[in-house]
C-alpha cells in the first residue's frame, strides 16, 4: 500500500468532484488562500516547564478546499487550530502569524476576534456532548449563534434555525428544535455543531476531531452532512483527525503532524501513495486495513512520541525512526520538498527513498506466528470454550438522575447464542449501545438468574457454587479497553501481576518466579516490575494488562475493545503480541471491538450485533467477502479505507437515523426502520420485515444471517 | 499533619519519589506553608507553654485581677485572678486533641459506611443511607447539647463520640458515591473477576483510590470539630468547668471583654488559628495531592486542549459537602 | 414528578417523626426541669412543684411514654404544648419565626448574591490579586465560629466607635419597640446592622467558595469554548454559559442553608439579643424546657425536610437534564 511504483501523482483529472472545486495540486492553483497559516508557534508553561506544543506549523487552504491535518495525540493539531481562533488561555504564548483574507488574526483584541468567530470561521469541536451547553435548548444556541452576527429577529432566527437543523438532517427540526442537547443523540449532537458552524455562512470551517466520538455508520452520515455544509458554503475546511481513512476521502490536501510540527504536506494521492517521511510510512504500514486480503503483521512504530517539554536535539521522530541517521540526531530537518520528491517532507533522507530506499521496506516486518496444530484442525474437532445460548439480559429503564422512576426495560441483550473453540478469535462487533459490553460483563459475572445459559468449558455457570465460580475465574480472564483505568494506579506493577496470583493461593517462591517471566512474556522489561503503571506509556500498559489477564494460564481471555484507547502507531505492536500469545499459548480470545478494520485483522470468526441479536455471524472470509445482512453491508460500507482512490469510487450505503433505543425494540426484525433493503421491498415483502422477527438462517458452511431476505453484496 | 503519611509505607524509588513530588508541590504552596507552621506552634504552645508559665489554670492571683497582658501574666488575668495563658493553653490543648480526634474518628467511619454500602449495595447500602439520612434530619448541635452534660461524669471523650456521631454522614455520602463510580471503574472490575473478594476489593483498591479526599477531608473535619466544639463549649453544653475550652474561656469573659479587651482577643485569636491553619492545610494538600482539581485542573485541561473529555467531578467539587456539615455543627 | 414528590416526602414525613420523637425522648430523659425550682428560698413544697410540672407535661415522675404520648397527641392536634412557664409553645414559636424573618431576610439575600458574584468573579480572576485577597478573606471568616464573628463586631465597634455609637442589642430600642415609624425603621436598620453584617460575611464566605470551585470547573469546559467559537465575547460568554451552567450545583446548596437558617442563626440571634428561633433553641436547653426543645427540634427537621425537597424542586426547575416530563 505504500505505492512508490508511482511517485507523481497526476491527479488534476480524477479530482473533480461535485460541490468541490478541482484543487488538488496547490501549487498550481492561483486562487488566493482564504485562511493563512505561517510559522505558528505555540508554548505554555508547565510544572516540567515550558511545553512547546506547536513548532512551526504553516498551511493555506483556499476556498472549497479540504485540507486534512493528521497527527497523533499530542501531536498539536488541536492546539494549532484552538490558536488561529484565539481560544488559547493567556497563559500561552502565541507566535507567528494568521492571516484571513490577508487580514493578521494574532494579535486581534478578544473584541475583534469575536467578531470574526463564529462569521468568518466557522468551528466543529470533537464531543458533541459537552461541546453543547447543557442547559440551553438546541435552538436557543443556535438562535444565539446566529443573532450575534446577523441582525434578525427573534422569530427570524428561529425560523432560520429550523432551516438549518433540516439542512444538516436533524428529521423533525419544528420539534426538535426546542430539545436540549441531552436529549440528542451523540450524531444529532454533531449535527447541530455543524448547524451552529455553518449559521453565518463562514469562510473556513475548522472540525477538530468531528467524528471521533461517534460509531462508524453515524461517522459516514456526519462526513455527509459536513460536506454538504462545504457545498452550502462554499468554505474552505480545516479537518483536524488521527484517522487516516477519514482524511484519505474528505481532504484534497493533507499535512501529517508530529512532535508540533508538519512532517510531511501535499496533496491526499502524494501522502498516502508516495510517502517519503518514515513517520508517514509507518503509520499507514501500522493500520489494519479492511480491505487486507489475508493476514499480515502489522508494522509497529517502536518507541513513544517525545515529551514536548524536553525535546531531544535534531529530528524528534529520530528515535523511533527505522532509517535514523547521524545528522538526524544533530539537525532537526525542515519542511521543504527534497530532491526527487513531489512534495514537502521534513526528513534528511527523503530523497533516498523511493530511489535507494524501498519506503514498503524500511520498517522490519515482524514474522506471522505460524499457525499452531490446535489452529489447523478443522474448528469442527475443536472443544468448545465458551458457549452461549440465547443469553438475555434486561434492565429496568428508570428516568431522570434527580427523580428516578422506572418507565420500561432496557433488552440491552436479547437472546445471544454463540459458540467459541479452542485456539479461536471471536470477533464481537457493533455499534455502541448495541449490548456488546453487556455481554461480555454478564458472560464475566457467572450469574446465576438469568435467561438463557452461559457454559464455559463445558460447564453451565447456573449450576456452580463459589468454589466452582473461582475455579472458573482462573481459566477465563480480561482485558480492558483502557490501560490506565484498569491498572490500579497505586500499585506497582510488580504487585499488580502478582494480584491474581495471590487470589488463587499461589505462594511467595512461585509469585516471585511468575512476574517477570509475565513481563517477558508481553515484552517488558522484567526490572521493572517495581514502576507503577504511570511510568509506562499507553501501549506497555496495555502489554501490563495483558500480561496479568495471561498470569494464571487462562484458556479464554476476554478483550473489550483492548487497542481501541491506543494511537495507531501503537495498536499495532499490541495486536501483533495478541496474535503471537494466542498461537503460542494456545488461547481462544472473545475479542469485542467496534473498529472492523482490527477485528478483520485478529478474528478468525465475527459476529456483528445490532441492538441486543447478533444478525450476522461466520468466519472472517464470509463476513468481509460476502456480507449478507444489510445491517452488516452498511457498517462495512461506513469504514473509510485508507486509501484516497478507492476512497473515492466507493459508494456508500448510508444509514437513516440512529440505533433506537434498546428500550424501544421495533417490532418484527429490530433492523427494519434503518434498513436500505426494507425501502426496496415490496409492500408483501415489508409486511413480514415487519410482523416476524427473522431467525438465523445458515448461508454456508460457518456464515449466518438474522435477515428474511439475506444476500451477499460486495461493499469493501 | 505531615505529608508523608499520605503514601503507602511501602519505600520503593519511585514511591519515594512520587511523596516528594507531592512534598513538593505543597511546599510551593506558601499558604499551607504557614498553615502548617503556625499548627506546629499552637502545638508546641499548648503543650511546652504550660510547663514554662509559672502559673496553674486553676490558680487564682488575688494580686491581680483583670490584669493587662505584661511581664508577670504574659496575656493578663480575668476577673477571677486566673492566670489567662494557661487559661487558654488548657484549653487550646483540649480543642486540639478534641478536633483531631474527632476529624480522624468521623472520616473513618465515613469512608467504611460509604464504601461499604456502595460496593454491597441492595439493602445493605438502604439501610445505612437511611440511617444517614436520619442523622441528617436530627438537629445535631441541640441533641449533643441536651447530652452532653448529662454525660459529663464519663468525661470529654464521650464528648468526643457524640461530635464524630453527628459529623461523618455528608462525607459517607460523598465516599459513597465515588466508590459508585469506582466501582465500574476498570481496575476494580478486573480485580473482581479475577475473583479478589469485596472487603479486599474495598480496602486494597477502592479506599486507597481516595486517599487523598479521606486525607483533606480528615483536616477539614478537624476544623469543623474544633469550631462546633468551641460553639458548644460556649453556651455551656460542651466541657464542663472546672476543665476549660476555647469556647467557655471566651464565654466566661464576655462580659468583662469591652472592658478588658485582651479576654476575647487571646483565646478567640487561638480559635480562628487553628481554623485558618487547618483550612490552609487542607487547600495546600488538595493542590499537592490531587493536582488534577480545582484550579490546577483548569490550567492543565487547557493545555491539553480537546483531546480530553471534561471530568465530570472532581475533587473540590466533592469537598463541598464536608464543609456543609461544618454548619450543622455550628450554626451560625 | 408529581408521584415522586410524594413518595419522597412520605418517606421525609416518616424520618422528620423519628427525628422529632427521637429527640422529645433524649430532651425528655435528660433535661431536669423540676431543677428550676428545686433549691429555692423559701424551698417549694414537692407537691407544688409536681403540679408545676404535671401542668406542663412535665413531671419526671410520669413515665416518659406516657408523657410523650400526650405531647405527640398535642402535636398531632397542632398543638406543641406549654413552655417551662405554662404559655403556650405554639405562641412563642410564632412569635419567634416572625423575628427571625426579620434578621435573616435580607441578610440572606445579600449574602447569596453577593456569595455568588464574589465567587464566580475570583474564579474568572484565579491566581490574580481580587482573588487571593477574597479567598483569603472567606479563609478567616469561614475559621471563625460565628459567636468569634459576632463578639468581634460587637467589639470593634465600642473600641473603635465607641461605646453606644452602633445600637445592636434586640431589634429595636425598648422606645421603639412595635412602632414602625420612620424613625422606628431607622432605629430597626442599626440594629440590623451589625447581626447583618455578621451573616453577610458568614453567607458570602461560605457561597463564594462553592461558587468559586463549580465556575473554575465550568472555565475549562469544551461548551464554554464552543459559545466563543460563536463569537460571544469573553465575559458575555462566562456569565451567559458559564455563570448560568456553574449556578446549577451552588443553588440547591443555597436553598437548603437559607431553609435551615431559620433555625441556624443561634449564635448571632444569643450575641445580640434578637429573640429569634436559634435562641430559643438555646434557652429551651438552659431552662430545662422539654416542650420548647422538642418544639425545636420539630421545627428544625421539618425545615430540613422542607429544603430537601424545595432543593431538589429547585434543581429541576433550573437543570433541563433531570426535569422529567
Amino acid at each position: 500500500m505504500t505505492d512508490s511504483t508511482n511517485p507523481s501523482q497526476p491527479s488534476d483529472s480524477t479530482r473533480t468532484k461535485e460541490g468541490l472545486r478541482p484543487v488538488t495540486d496547490t501549487r498550481l492553483d492561483i486562487s488566493q488562500p482564504v485562511l493563512e497559516v505561517s510559522d505558528l508557534h505555540v508554548a505554555f508553561p508547565s510544572e516540567a516547564g515550558q511545553v512547546r506544543a506547536v513548532r512551526g506549523v504553516s498551511y493555506a487552504v483556499r476556498p472549497g478546499e479540504v485540507l486534512g491535518i493528521v497527527g497523533e495525540s499530542g501531536s498539536g493539531k488541536s492546539v494549532s487550530s484552538m490558536a488561529v481562533l484565539g481560544l488559547l488561555p493567556e497563559s500561552a504564548a502565541v507566535t507567528g502569524s494568521v492571516k484571513l483574507n490577508g487580514r493578521e488574526l494574532l494579535g486581534l483584541s478578544d473584541n475583534e476576534m469575536s467578531k470574526i468567530r463564529g462569521k468568518d470561521i466557522g468551528m466543529v469541536f470533537q464531543d458533541p456532548l459537552s461541546a453543547l451547553t447543557p442547559v440551553y435548548s438546541v435552538g436557543t444556541q443556535i438562535v444565539e449563534a446566529l443573532q450575534i452576527h446577523q441582525d434578525l429577529t427573534k422569530v427570524q432566527a428561529r425560523e432560520r434555525s429550523i432551516e438549518l437543523l433540516d439542512l444538516v438532517g436533524i428529521p423533525d427540526p419544528k420539534r426538535r428544535v426546542d430539545n436540549f442537547p441531552h436529549e440528542f443523540s451523540g450524531g444529532m449532537r454533531q449535527r447541530a455543531m455543524i448547524a451552529m458552524a455553518i449559521a453565518n455562512d463562514p469562510k473556513v470551517i475548522i472540525a477538530d476531531e468531528p467524528t471521533t466520538a461517534l460509531d462508524v455508520t453515524i461517522q459516514a452520515q456526519v462526513l455527509e452532512v459536513l460536506k454538504k455544509a462545504q457545498d452550502v458554503t462554499g468554505a474552505a475546511i480545516v479537518m483536524i483527525t488521527h484517522d487516516l481513512g477519514v482524511i484519505a476521502g474528505f481532504a484534497d490536501r493533507v499535512q501529517v503532524m508530529y512532535a508540533g510540527k508538519p512532517v510531511e504536506a501535499g496533496s491526499v494521492d502524494e501522502v498516502y501513495y508516495s510517502p517519503r517521511m518514515p513517520y508517514t510510512i509507518g503509520l499507514l504500514g501500522s493500520i489494519p486495513r479492511l480491505d487486507d486480503t489475508e493476514r499480515r503483521a502489522l508494522t509497529p512504530i517502536e518507541g513513544n512520541p517525545p515529551s514536548m517539554v524536553e525535546l531531544p536535539k535534531g529530528c524528534p521522530f529520530a528515535a523511533r525512526c527505522p532509517i535514523a541517521i547521524d545528522r538526524c540526531r544533530e539537525v532537526e530537518p525542515t519542511l521543504s520538498v527534497k530532491e526527487g520528491n513531489t512534495h514537502p517532507t521534513a526528513c534528511h533522507r527523503s530523497h533516498e527513498l523511493g530511489d535507494t530506499l524501498d519506503p514498503a521496506a524500511i520498517y522490519p516486518v515482524p514474522e506471522v506466528p505460524e499457525a499452531s496444530d490446535l489452529e489447523q484442525r478443522p474448528r469442527g474437532e475443536r472443544a468448545t470454550v465458551l458457549e452461549l445460548d440465547n443469553l438475555t439480559k434486561h434492565f429496568p429503564l428508570t428516568k431522570g438522575a434527580v427523580v428516578k422512576r422506572k418507565v420500561g426495560v432496557v433488552r440491552a441483550v436479547d437472546g445471544i447464542s454463540l459458540d467459541i473453540r479452542e485456539g479461536e478469535t471471536l470477533g464481537l462487533v457493533g455499534e455502541s449501545g448495541c449490548g456488546k459490553t453487556t455481554t461480555l460483563l454478564e458472560i464475566l459475572d457467572l450469574p446465576k438468574g438469568q435467561v438463557g445459559t452461559v457454559t464455559v468449558f463445558g460447564k453451565d455457570t447456573r449450576s456452580m457454587n463459589r468454589a466452582d465460580r473461582k475455579t472458573l475465574r482462573r481459566d477465563m480472564q480480561i482485558v480492558f479497553q483502557d490501560p490506565m483505568a484498569a491498572l490500579d494506579a497505586r500499585m506497582p506493577i510488580g504487585d499488580i501481576l502478582a494480584e491474581p496470583l495471590k487470589t488463587h493461593g499461589w505462594d511467595k517462591e512461585r509469585i516471585a518466579a511468575r512476574v517477570p517471566e509475565l513481563l517477558e512474556l508481553v515484552g517488558l522489561n522484567p526490572d521493572h516490575a517495581d514502576r507503577y503503571p504511570q511510568e509506562f506509556s499507553g501501549g506497555q500498559r496495555q502489554r501490563i494488562s495483558i500480561a496479568r489477564a495471561l498470569a494464571l494460564e487462562p484458556k479464554l481471555v476476554v478483550l473489550d475493545e483492548p487497542v481501541s484507547a491506543l494511537d495507531v502507531s501503537i495498536q499495532a505492536g499490541v495486536l501483533n503480541l495478541l496474535d503471537e500469545l494466542k498461537t503460542r499459548l494456545g488461547l481462544s480470545y472473545l475479542f469485542v471491538a467496534h473498529d472492523l478494520s482490527v477485528v478483520r485483522h485478529i478474528a478468525d470468526r465475527i459476529a456483528v450485533m445490532y441492538l441486543g441479536r447478533i444478525v450476522e455471524v461466520g468466519d472472517t472470509q464470509s463476513i468481509f467477502d460476502a456480507p449478507s445482512h444489510p445491517y452488516t453491508q452498511a457498517l462495512l460500507s461506513a469504514v473509510p479505507l485508507p486509501d484516497p482512490r478507492r476512497e473515492r469510487e466507493r459508494t456508500r450505503i448510508l444509514l437513516t437515523g440512529d440505533l433506537p433505543s434498546p428500550a424501544n425494540v421495533p417490532s418484527g426484525c429490530r433492523f427494519r426502520n434503518r434498513c436500505p433493503k426494507y425501502l426496496s421491498l415490496d409492500e408483501a415483502e415489508q409486511l413480514r420485515c415487519r410482523d416476524e422477527d427473522p431467525a438465523s438462517a445458515k448461508l454456508a458452511d460457518d456464515h449466518s444471517a438474522a435477515c428474511h431476505f439475506a444476500k451477499a453484496l460486495e461493499v469493501i | 499533619m505531615s505529608t508523608a503519611t499520605t503514601e503507602q509505607p511501602k519505600k520503593t524509588a519511585k514511591r519515594q519519589s512520587r511523596t516528594k513530588l507531592t512534598i513538593r508541590r505543597f511546599a510551593r504552596n506558601r499558604l499551607a506553608l504557614v498553615g502548617l507552621a503556625v499548627m506546629v506552634i499552637l502545638f508546641l504552645m499548648a503543650y511546652i507553654g504550660p510547663l514554662v508559665n509559672k502559673y496553674d489554670y486553676l490558680y487564682h492571683d488575688y494580686m491581680a485581677f483583670n490584669a493587662p497582658p505584661g511581664g508577670d501574666h504574659w496575656w493578663g488575668t480575668n476577673q477571677g485572678g486566673q492566670d489567662l495563658f494557661a487559661l487558654t493553653m488548657r484549653g487550646l490543648q483540649k480543642s486540639l486533641v478534641i478536633g483531631l480526634l474527632v476529624g480522624v474518628i468521623s472520616t473513618l467511619v465515613a469512608g467504611a459506611v460509604g464504601a461499604f454500602a456502595a460496593y454491597y449495595g441492595g439493602w445493605a447500602d438502604r439501610i445505612l443511607m437511611w440511617i444517614v439520612d436520619l442523622l441528617l434530619v436530627l438537629p445535631s448541635f441541640l441533641l449533643v447539647a441536651v447530652m452532653s452534660p448529662a454525660f459529663q461524669k464519663a468525661g470529654w471523650l464521650i464528648f468526643v463520640v457524640l461530635l464524630s456521631a453527628f459529623s461523618w454522614m455528608i462525607t459517607g455520602r460523598v465516599v459513597r458515591s465515588m466508590t459508585l463510580t469506582l466501582k465500574d471503574r476498570e481496575f476494580v472490575k478486573a480485580a473482581k473477576y479475577m475473583g479478589v473478594s469485596g472487603p479486599v476489593i474495598i480496602f486494597r483498591h477502592i479506599l486507597p483510590s481516595m486517599a487523598s479526599l479521606l486525607i483533606i477531608d480528615t483536616v477539614i473535619q478537624v476544623g469543623a470539630a474544633v469550631i462546633g466544639e468551641s460553639g458548644l463549649s460556649y453556651f455551656g453544653f460542651g466541657i464542663q468547668a472546672p476543665d476549660v475550652s476555647l469556647g467557655t474561656i471566651i464565654s466566661d469573659n464576655t462580659t468583662n471583654a469591652p472592658a478588658y479587651p485582651w479576654l476575647f482577643y487571646f483565646p478567640a485569636g487561638c480559635l480562628v488559628l487553628i481554623g485558618v491553619a487547618v483550612s490552609f492545610i487542607g487547600d495546600g494538600l488538595r493542590d499537592a495531592l490531587d493536582p488534577n482539581a480545582s484550579g490546577a485542573k483548569a490550567k492543565a485541561k487547557k493545555i491539553k486542549t480537546g483531546e480530553t473529555k471534561a471530568g465530570a467531578t472532581n475533587l473540590s467539587n466533592q469537598l463541598q459537602g464536608p464543609t456543609t456539615s461544618t454548619d450543622v455543627l455550628s450554626p451560625s | 414528578m408529581g408521584r415522586y414528590l410524594l413518595r419522597k416526602l412520605a418517606n421525609n414525613l416518616i424520618l422528620v417523626l423519628l427525628a422529632a420523637s427521637l429527640s422529645y425522648f433524649v430532651a425528655g430523659l435528660s433535661l431536669h426541669p423540676q431543677s428550676n425550682y428545686e433549691g429555692r428560698n423559701p424551698p417549694l413544697a414537692k407537691s407544688t412543684i409536681a403540679k408545676t410540672l404535671d401542668d406542663v407535661n412535665m413531671n419526671p415522675d410520669t413515665p416518659i411514654v406516657t408523657r410523650f404520648i400526650t405531647w405527640a397527641d398535642g402535636v398531632a392536634h397542632g398543638d406543641l404544648g406549654k413552655t417551662i412557664d405554662g404559655s403556650p409553645v405554639n405562641d412563642e414559636v410564632g412569635r419567634r419565626i416572625g423575628v427571625s424573618t426579620r434578621l435573616l431576610l435580607l441578610a440572606t439575600l445579600v449574602g447569596s448574591v453577593g456569595g455568588v458574584a464574589l465567587g464566580a468573579l475570583g474564579a474568572i480572576k484565579q491566581y490574580k490579586l481580587f482573588d487571593r485577597v477574597t479567598t483569603l478573606a472567606s479563609f478567616f471568616i469561614l475559621a471563625m465560629p460565628t459567636f468569634v464573628l459576632a463578639l468581634f463586631l460587637k467589639l470593634a465597634s465600642i473600641q473603635f466607635l465607641g461605646a453606644g455609637t452602633i445600637h445592636f442589642t434586640g431589634e429595636t430600642d425598648p422606645e421603639f419597640a412595635g412602632h414602625w415609624d420612620f424613625a422606628a425603621l431607622g432605629n430597626r436598620a442599626e440594629h440590623m446592622l451589625l447581626p447583618g453584617l455578621t451573616l453577610v460575611l458568614i453567607q458570602v464566605g461560605l457561597y463564594s467558595r462553592y461558587q468559586r470551585s463549580t465556575m473554575l470547573d465550568v472555565l475549562g469546559s469544551d461548551f464554554l469554548r464552543t459559545a466563543r467559537a460563536k463569537g460571544l465575547r469573553r465575559r458575555t460568554a462566562l456569565v451567559k454559559h458559564g455563570l448560568r451552567t456553574a449556578i446549577l450545583p451552588v443553588v440547591p446548596l443555597l436553598v437548603y442553608n437559607i431553609v435551615l437558617l431559620f433555625v441556624g442563626a443561634t449564635f448571632t440571634e444569643k450575641a445580640f439579643g434578637w429573640h429569634g428561633m436559634g435562641e430559643l433553641l438555646v434557652n429551651s436547653i438552659t431552662r430545662n424546657d422539654v416542650n420548647a426543645t422538642a418544639a425545636v427540634s420539630l421545627f428544625t427537621a421539618v425545615l430540613v425536610l422542607i429544603a430537601g425537597i424545595l432543593s431538589d424542586l429547585m434543581y429541576a426547575a433550573l437543570d433541563p437534564r433531570v426535569r422529567v416530563r
